[in-house]
């Protein structure tokens, strides 16, 4: 029975997504499905990224990087497997199998990045970190556009259209369930406290380095297979899409969102993803309001919008209280 | 060999630009232990106000050694009124929350500035104007331009005047106490807020002069010009260690030659690679920089 009642709302929620999807019009005559895919993945990218930045409090500006070698990685295998075909199976069943298993190691392939640039993170803080971040986000890319082996600065073109509907909010479901579990875990706590004071976390026994690495391991893994699902609706690849701006505007969903909530980092990608979209006019303006909103969130609420709450906590919703974390976020740096 | 010493004169051209806008960085890093993100837009914005203004004073071609030098003052008081503006509006209220917040917020004002820019301006770069004539010499097979020599003379000018200002004169005594410690430095008569902004002054005019310098001899303006040159630059005060003076013009040099010299001798794809690449040795070899103490970490 418990495992029953551990897999139903998993088994569930793939029913839905299956059932949408074959009521959804096909991928490349619907300009609004491809809206849907990419609100999908901006979302993965948010809820990843809260992971380290909103969750652990080691501020990472690199995000692009991990979605880059998640998405090539993934994009050269599959090129490679779709010149085979499993025998027995339909088609749609081989091709699913392949997609996993590209996906799987390209999000294996953007872990180990993590675990490379989390690395420095055992010695540095703040402000240092970011910039690492930064550095490696950049380094990823230069190595991108100098492997011709992938397109080199050109990009990456045919990738096997594989990934529709099901598979991107299959992944997006994916990354909210192990969020969410992760959170409620020791892991989790451990995280939060490393957020809330790294030194008195590190009093209490907690491990803070290897909690930290972790923290990116995960988030890059996340971040890579966003990175190889949108390699295979949008079936090309280009570096330039990946740049700082790129990581930017996933930043900018974390902060916006709450830092360390993950409702709110959803909600952040959903409206900042369909809202230039749907006024177009805007468009013009969007990245420097991105910058202007993040001046003004950080002068008016430092924890974002829903602070470390999830949308369900709020006031209409809420059952029982909380203590305000979003007051001890905003301390002065340096009291105790 | 001759390839050697061209590269040498082109890095350590290059090199002091990198220094000058890495002294803006590090200076701003030892008042308020900021990454002043927007330094480099504010880069940008002196590279388009040189743009303007020259183009105001005079017309192309016809260029004069006055016209330069008025060019570079107005870019220089343009930059500075802008660095304090930035430090004002965003940074001060900021000062007593945690050092994420400072972030962020740097973070968005330089996106602020560069996407701002590209509404303003366009995204197509435009040519930076010849301000004066410029003559190449040759020493041997090494080509030397004018222009390079005299970009060389006004950087090590005003490396030479920052220098004075810190070490000899009460402003200078004033940052320092600042950056040693705010608070005490408040109790002891320092006018605290007016140290800041005129620390982000001085800066933001050394990197518009540092921008004119660029544009004198990469002649190309653009919104996103000054995001890859302020991260090296970054890297260049960091790899001197931040927060000290002559460390950055040091690491600005060595930065620059290191770059000309693997983009020289056939990487030149790896170019921007290089910086990034010397910043994480150099963090987890040696975080503190190559001049820089090591200080504890306050908890």
């Amino acid at each position: 029975m418990q495992i029953v009642r551990a897999w139903a709302p998993v088994a569930i929620t793939l029913a839905i997504l299956a059932v949408v999807n074959v009521l959804l019009p096909s991928l490349n005559e619907d300009y609004r499905v491809h809206v849907l895919l990419d609100v999908g993945i901006n979302v993965m990218l948010a809820v990843s990224l809260n992971l380290v930045n909103g969750v652990t409090g080691q501020f990472s500006i690199g995000h692009a990087g991990f979605m880059a070698l998640g998405g090539y990685t993934a994009a050269f295998l599959s090129i490679r497997l779709a010149a085979y075909q499993l025998h027995g199976v339909p088609d749609a069943v081989s091709q699913g199998l392949f997609l996993v298993l590209a996906l799987v190691v390209g999000g294996m392939v953007a872990a180990l990045a993590g675990l490379i640039v989390g690395l420095p993170s055992l010695r540095l803080r703040g402000d240092y970190l970011a910039i690492v971040t930064l550095g490696f986000g950049e380094i990823i890319r230069v190595l991108i556009e100098n492997t011709e082996a992938v397109g080199g600065a050109r990009g990456l073109s045919n990738i096997p259209p594989w990934a529709g509907f099901f598979a991107v909010y299959a992944g997006v479901f994916v990354t909210l369930l192990c969020s969410r579990r992760l959170l409620a875990s020791t892991h989790g706590r451990a995280l939060l406290a490393i957020r809330e004071d790294e030194v008195a976390a590190e009093a209490m026994g907690v491990n803070t380095v290897g909690y930290k690495v972790r923290a990116f391991v995960v988030s890059a893994f996340f971040a890579g297979i966003a990175g190889g699902l949108y390699a295979h609706y949008q079936t090309n690849l280009a570096p330039k899409s990946f740049t700082f701006i790129r990581s930017i505007e996933i930043v900018v969903m974390v902060v916006l969102g709450g830092m360390g909530s993950i409702s709110g980092s959803v909600l952040a990608a959903v409206v900042l993803t369909l809202a230039p979209e749907l006024l177009r006019a805007l468009d013009q303006y969007r990245m420097a309001s991105y910058g202007l909103m993040l001046v003004l969130l950080m002068l008016a609420r430092p924890s974002g919008i829903f602070g470390t709450r999830e949308i369900w906590e709020l006031w209409p919703l809420r059952k029982k209280s909380k203590p305000d974390v979003d007051r001890e976020l905003a301390r002065p740096a340096g009291s105790p | 060999m001759s390839e050697f010493f061209q590269h040498l004169v082109n890095g350590l051209s290059l090199g002091t630009i990198y220094a000058l806008i890495a002294l803006g960085y590090t200076m701003v890093y030892g008042v308020l232990k900021l990454i002043n993100f927007a330094h480099a837009d504010v880069f940008m914005i002196g590279a388009y106000t040189g743009l303007f203004s020259a183009r105001a004073i005079g017309g192309e071609g016809e260029g004069s050694y006055a016209r330069a030098g008025a060019v570079l003052v107005i870019s220089m008081l343009v930059s500075a009124g802008l660095g304090m503006l930035i430090e004002r509006l965003a940074y001060r209220p900021l000062r007593a929350r945690p050092r994420l917040t400072a972030l962020i917020t740097a973070i968005g004002v330089s996106f602020f500035l560069e996407n701002g820019a590209q509404l303003l301006w366009s995204p197509d770069p435009r040519r930076f104007p010849r301000l004066f004539e410029s003559h190449t010499f040759f020493l041997g097979n090494t080509a030397i331009s004018s222009m390079q020599i005299i970009a060389f003379l006004v950087a090590v000018a005003m490396m030479a005047g920052l220098q004075y200002l810190v070490f000899r004169t009460r402003f200078g005594l004033a940052m320092r106490a600042v950056s040693f410690e705010p608070s005490t430095a408040a109790l002891m008569g320092v006018p605290v807020d007016r140290t800041i902004s005129i620390t982000f002054a001085v800066g933001s005019a050394l990197a518009a002069g540092a921008a004119i310098l660029f544009g004198l001899q990469y002649p190309r303006v653009e919104p996103f010009m000054g995001l890859m040159l302020g991260l090296k630059a970054f890297v260049a005060a960091v790899l001197g260690g931040i927060g000290n003076v002559p460390g950055s013009m040091v690491g600005g040099l060595v930065l620059g030659l290191a770059e000309e010299f693997v983009a020289g001798y056939g990487l030149s794809s790896y170019r921007d690679a290089v910086a990034f690449a010397i910043l994480i040795a150099i963090l987890i070899l040696r975080p503190e920089g190559i001049f820089g103490r090591s200080v504890a970490e306050k908890v």
